[in-house]
């Protein structure tokens, strides 16, 4: 890193005290950065992007709600009926969280084709699953918050999970409502937590980030940055890349907020809270169908409980699961026919966790079920040991250089010392 | 504190110095007095007393006839009070020896045999069963039906077929007079 220096006396004033210049200019604008990041690369800001968003609107809205069972309704709809532009921070609220999880879970997906979950980048994968857990949460709390009747039976069902655990189970859900049921003291501790874990995500952003900039981006290659010829700064290239991400998601996001509000809602959603009828046909948010799908796939409560959290669990042994010495998925010709039948595989347990539940549903739920254990437990491990992968370019810019790279690559100086 | 430190170390090779005592101990006490100032965090999060103290509920069922059912709310959670049929008693008596997922008598369920009274929550996960409206489907044995994932309850409220794992439950109750009761 090149000594930060300035002429204007202000800053080097600041700087002296707090390096917060040459921070930015070490991690936002030298910032090395491999050159041949594609689109799946804008994910990751998409996703930080959204979470300003949501935090932003969300501080808004919060001033209009009111978390009480009687009154916490009526809030929401004097929000979308009285409140300047409330209508607006709801809806960019309520279907940012949809869009937050589409980026979210693109974004998981780019790591597991490309193996970005691989050494040395074992820990910024972790710190990931754990940013993912934190949204579910944050997800699940605030759909309860506007007091309908899938946000009561939502919180019903899901809190009711851990009644599964023996001996303990109910003492924990009592602990949970803070009550005999879901109620007032669910919906006030769910709106207080609500409002915290998003500034928890935002710190564990910061350290997923820490983490980034020490063991630096994988890229489409998934082999490592050979020498400076291979990256190019993160300012001004991948600022305005972002920035074209981030117009074209706007798009997709705003064209749902202002032409399709209710796409992602469920209507019984507008019924307020009846905690003596359950709706007929329960379903959780879109982003937990697969999920849901796994709890149902298992016949036994604890079994399917167990399972459904194992589903997240496997993503933290993955590091070790996936036996391959090549990251990029380009360059395995079966592993990629398995990533492909494995996206499959979520959208059908996503399917099978919308449906009510029926006999040929259930046998279809328990195959991908298992399929969807069968391809991190038993089918990475073992592609690692007998696929043969194709041969990996000499450096990331040997491919685009036909051979002109490994020249500049045995001149260059090693990165580190760049 | 350096000097004393290496004065320390030679006395003993196994590390077991007053030093090292000194440390454990203060960690340990640091260590559970920090649990014990967690305590009060958690435990606030537990049913106020305000809570608890709404825990009982009386039900008049005088105009409840034979074969309709009521629900009444107690702790927030809907209670089944079902006047049973003859037959329904007959039937439920008749299942004490059928192949029972949480095996339990009937005689064993009621204070009165006419009379059932149930937590109407599914033990699933806590959704309210169908069964109590004359329209709603009652399942293959009569009783209650979730419509969540399925499962069947009797005519004793016992789980027969699904996802669920326990019978409905009996709450706490008890006959003020012969058609009153005090549930909690």
């Amino acid at each position: 890193m090149s000594a930060y220096k300035t002429n204007n006396k202000m800053v080097g004033w600041i700087e002296e005290r707090l390096p917060i210049f040459s921070m930015l200019q070490h991690s936002a604008v030298e910032y090395p950065t491999p050159k041949n990041l594609n689109y799946w690369w804008n994910f990751g800001s998409l996703a930080g992007f959204m979470l300003v968003v949501m935090i932003l609107t969300g501080v808004f809205l919060a001033m209009n709600y009111t978390p009480h069972t009687t009154m916490a309704f009526n809030s929401v709809e004097r929000i979308m009926r009285d409140v300047n532009y409330g209508w607006l921070l709801r809806y960019l609220h309520m279907n940012g969280a949809s869009m937050f999880f589409v980026l979210v879970y693109t974004h998981m997906f780019r790591g597991l084709y490309y193996g970005s979950y691989k050494a040395p980048r074992e820990l910024l994968w972790w710190v990931g699953v754990v940013i993912f857990l934190a949204m579910m949460a944050t997800a699940f709390m605030g759909y309860v918050l506007p007091w309908g009747q899938m946000s009561f039976w939502g919180a019903t069902v899901i809190t009711n999970l851990f009644s599964a655990f023996p001996v303990v189970g109910q003492y924990i859900v009592t602990w949970l409502w803070g009550g005999f049921s879901v109620d007032n003291p669910t919906l006030n501790r769910f709106f207080s937590l609500h409002y915290l874990l998003p500034f928890v995500i935002f710190a564990l952003v910061f350290i997923h980030l820490w983490a980034l900039h020490t063991v630096k981006s994988n890229n489409p290659l998934g082999i490592d940055v050979k020498s400076p010829q291979d990256t190019i700064p993160f300012h001004p290239y991948f600022t305005i890349k972002d920035l074209f991400g981030i117009g074209v998601f706007m798009m997709v996001y705003l064209a749902f907020v202002f032409y399709a509000p209710n796409f992602f809602g469920e209507p019984d959603n507008y019924i307020p809270a009846n905690p003596m009828v359950t709706p007929p046909h329960i379903v959780p948010e879109w982003y937990f169908l697969p999920f849901y799908a796994i709890l149902r796939a298992v016949p036994n409560k604890l079994g399917g409980v167990l399972m459904m959290f194992g589903a997240i669990v496997v993503l933290l042994f993955l590091p070790w699961l996936d036996t391959s010495k090549v990251r990029s998925g380009r360059f395995r010709p079966i592993f990629k026919q398995a990533f492909l039948l494995f996206i499959i595989d979520c959208v059908v347990l996503g399917y099978v966790g919308s449906q009510p539940p029926a006999d040929t549903i259930t046998l279809i739920g328990r195959i991908a079920t298992a399929y969807y254990f069968f391809h991190f437990l038993i089918l990475l491990p073992l592609l690692g040991k007998i696929e043969k992968p194709k041969p990996l370019p000499a450096s990331i810019s040997a491919p685009v250089l036909r051979g002109g790279g490994m020249a500049a690559g045995a001149t260059a100086k090693p990165m580190e010392k760049a | 504190m350096a000097d004393s430190a290496s004065h320390a170390q030679p006395a003993s090779t196994d590390g077991q110095t007053r030093r090292d005592f000194l440390l454990y101990a203060t960690t340990a006490v640091g260590v559970v007095g920090t649990g014990l100032a967690l305590w009060p965090f958690v435990h606030s999060m537990n049913p106020a007393a305000d809570t608890l103290a709404l825990s009982t509920t009386d039900v008049d069922f005088s105009a409840v006839q034979v074969g309709q059912a009521i629900t009444v709310v107690w702790r927030g959670k809907p209670v089944f009070i079902r006047h049973r049929t003859p037959e329904e008693i007959a039937q439920a008596r008749k299942d004490d020896s059928a192949d029972l997922r949480d095996p339990q008598k009937d005689a064993d369920r009621v204070k009165k045999p006419e009379w059932l009274v149930l937590i109407g929550v599914c033990t699933h996960l806590g959704c309210v069963p169908l069964g109590q409206k004359p329209s709603d489907p009652k399942g293959e044995f009569g009783g209650w039906f979730c419509p969540c994932h399925g499962s069947q309850y009797d005519t004793s409220g016992r789980i027969r077929k699904g996802p669920a794992p326990l019978n409905l439950e009996v709450p706490p109750y008890a006959f003020t007079s012969d058609t009153t009761i005090r549930i909690g």
